[in-house]
């Protein structure tokens, strides 16, 4: 009997009710409310932001309840959500030198302007599992007794400016300027334009910030690993809140628009120079929603590492190959195109049936061609 | 195809209502614009891969959002869809895309092909023939035909600027000193117009004399890759080959086990657990349409005493 796929329509719609079930796992357990995915999962609702090209904690919330913790997922969701949505305009620049930091750090000086801030971080926790918080309702009243007062958790704006580390360096002409020269072309976007080769530092950091943090770390990590020149320092990583302003056309000035949190790394790389250029430092760039670390030290990484054409330095790794690191960066479009492989292929993979019998039917007739054939 | 046909009566209850809080056809009306200026482009320029900027779609790249973007970027209300995958309409992938534009635009669906308007597919081109007020919409993988021997998108750019094609020359000859014939089942490249080198999507080679003088017009879209391209109606499109080792199509030995047809690309199914094969028509329309005219034939041969074939 002939009894291939069929009846898509209700088994469509099976899978549906099955996966509702599936995600809400035992009905005895109490719900997840988006409130707490947004106040207790801060770290994925950041991934889901970032990668996601949203700045929407509650809808990063929601995509990571509705993937049932698939961060991918979640990504998927919040992307083809913000294709939905217009496009009223561009904000100016952050200004990151004004950002109200939580936590600050340099690695290549002992002490910096502004101080080192540890600020909320696992770098130093024991990474036992705590047996506490596994009991149910636990008692808050000791976080709320031991809380600490959040000196730096002032507006931005109204915070001291914290110069960045690297302006230290500016300063004897040891590191490479980043100030936009007065050529320059208006940044691309990605979301409004295809990606083209080759593609420019702007085009580059916007591909990377919605890059996989995973594919990042891997690349940052084979950047270490001699898959690249690359000598980096962390120059600088801060994380907190800064102003976002907009030019609107009705009041004809810059007005804030609210505020949002980042991750900003800057790493340092050595840079041997070249005729005409003495030997200098050189910066990689990273920038995340939210808290980010890793993502924004992987991203800044690979942006050095993505620099080596125009550094004139030899292009020996994929790592540094432009049209390779951002053409698979996008989890977006990778999971996409690995999974389409669930989808049938029957009508080719006959063909190739078809085809592997013949040449076998051949080659047990012994009339292979001999070489010069044709 | 043979299951009963509760599926179209199912189909209205639904899914006529276009979804609340989207635009028609789901994308908004500035992309639709930035999309069909690609296709203008494209029709323009036969085989010349576009580049448009392509949009997350509701369903996963790779998994059509190519086609499925052209097709929103074209379909106006009084338009008919039809939508295959292996052949199939009733495939999961094509009912949930056929399912996506009835919720979208609320426009009349259709699995027989010489009623629909509009034809999206994947991996095949209908068995009956499409005419010039049909529009056949592709959804492609990866446009780019030598993606296999250079990788890289901005080195090929230049050599289709150069009309460079003589790489993938060398690999069919070394197909045919290696293996006697060219080694390419689907996905066979082929010569748009005399120029572009073009994909024509994953179809079996034994489609691609379809793509040659069609009627219709043929739109193919690569959402993940950012391409589109086109055929339009009666292009001359040339499938790669030598003088001396000519393009050839698949043939089969069985004829359809459902409605004997001996023309059409079969699927092949194991049946049981000792491994018996049993051959159908990939193309479920094809197959069926043949199927209610046979059943017509004896009808009338017999009139009295049978009842109308099931399908009418």
């Amino acid at each position: 009997m002939y009894v291939a796929v069929k009846g898509g329509e209700r088994a469509i719609e099976a899978s549906w009710r099955l996966l509702d079930q599936a995600r809400r796992g035992d009905t005895r357990v109490p719900e997840l409310s988006v409130a707490q995915i947004r106040e207790q999962m801060r770290l994925a609702v950041a991934r889901v932001m970032t990668e996601g090209s949203v700045y929407d904690e509650e809808l990063a919330a929601l995509a990571i309840k509705q993937a049932a913790g698939d961060l991918v997922e979640a990504i998927f969701l919040l992307r083809a959500y913000r294709t939905t949505l217009p496009r009223f305009g561009y904000t100016l620049p952050v200004e990151t030198e004004q950002m109200a930091v939580q936590r600050r750090i340099s690695a290549t000086f002992k002490d910096v302007p502004g101080g080192q801030v540890l600020g909320a971080t696992y770098d130093y926790t024991q990474r036992l599992l705590d047996f506490a918080l596994l009991a149910q309702g636990n008692d808050d009243s000791d976080i709320e007794s031991n809380a600490l007062p959040h000196p730096h958790r002032s507006a931005p704006g109204e915070a001291e400016p914290m110069p960045r580390v690297v302006t230290l360096l500016d300063k004897e002409g040891l590191i490479e300027q980043e100030t936009p020269s007065s050529e320059a072309a208006e940044p691309g976007d990605l979301s409004r334009e295809p990606l083209a080769f080759p593609a420019d530092r702007t085009v580059r950091l916007q591909n990377l910030a919605r890059g996989d943090e995973g594919f990042l770390l891997a690349m940052g990590y084979a950047t270490q690993r001699g898959y690249a020149h690359s000598h980096p320092f962390a120059g600088e990583i801060r994380f907190g809140s800064v102003s976002v302003e907009m030019v609107l056309d009705e009041l004809g000035e810059a007005v804030e628009i609210g505020e949002i949190e980042l991750t900003e790394c800057q790493m340092i790389n050595q840079f041997a120079g070249s005729k005409d250029v003495p030997p200098a430092f050189t910066q990689g760039y990273g920038l995340a929603f939210g808290h980010a670390e890793r993502k924004a030290m992987a991203m800044a990484l690979v942006d050095r590492a993505l620099r080596a054409e125009e550094l004139g330095e030899t292009l020996a790794s994929p790592t540094q190959d432009i049209e390779f690191m951002l053409s698979h960066s996008d989890n977006v479009e990778a999971s996409g195109f690995v999974q389409h492989l669930k989808l049938p292929h029957y009508v080719d993979f006959q063909a190739e049936l078809e085809l592997v019998r013949r040449l076998r039917a051949q080659h047990e007739r012994g009339d292979m061609p001999t070489g010069e054939a044709a | 195809m043979n299951a009963p046909d509760t599926f179209d009566t199912m189909l209205v209850s639904h899914e006529t209502q276009a979804a609340e809080g989207y635009n028609f056809a789901y994308l908004d009306e500035q992309t639709k614009r930035m999309i069909r200026r690609a296709l203008l482009k494209a029709v323009a320029v036969p085989g010349y891969q576009v580049p448009f900027a392509s949009r997350e779609m509701p369903l996963p790249y790779g998994w059509g959002t190519g086609g499925i973007q052209v097709t929103a970027a074209i379909i106006g209300a009084n338009d008919t869809l039809k939508v295959i995958d292996q052949g199939s309409d009733d495939t999961t992938n094509a009912v949930n895309i056929r399912r996506f534009f009835a919720r979208t635009t609320g426009v009349a669906t259709t699995r027989r092909t010489s009623e629909a308007t509009i034809v999206q597919t994947r991996h095949r081109i209908p068995e009956t023939p499409l005419d010039e007020k049909q529009i056949l919409v592709y959804q492609v993988p990866m446009p780019e035909p030598l993606y296999r021997l250079e990788p890289r998108v901005a080195e090929c750019r230049k050599l289709h600027a150069l009309a460079d094609y003589g790489l993938i020359s060398v690999k069919l000859y070394e197909d045919i000193v290696q293996h006697g014939s060219i080694a390419t089942t689907y996905d066979y490249p082929v010569t748009v117009n005399g120029r572009y080198l073009a994909s024509p999507s994953p179809i079996p080679k034994f489609d691609n004399p379809k793509l040659h003088m069609n009627a219709a017009l043929q739109l193919f879209g690569a959402g993940r890759e950012r391409r589109i391209y086109a055929i339009p109606p009666y292009t001359p499109v040339k499938s790669l080959d030598f003088d001396d080792h000519p393009f050839e199509v698949q043939r089969w030995e069985h004829a359809c086990a459902l409605c004997g047809s001996r023309e059409s690309f079969l699927d092949e199914m194991i049946v049981d657990d000792a491994g018996k094969r049993m051959f159908v028509c990939s193309d479920s329309d094809y197959c069926h349409e043949r199927r209610i005219n046979q059943d017509h034939q004896e009808n009338r041969e017999n009139a009295p005493t049978r009842p109308a074939g099931e399908h009418a």
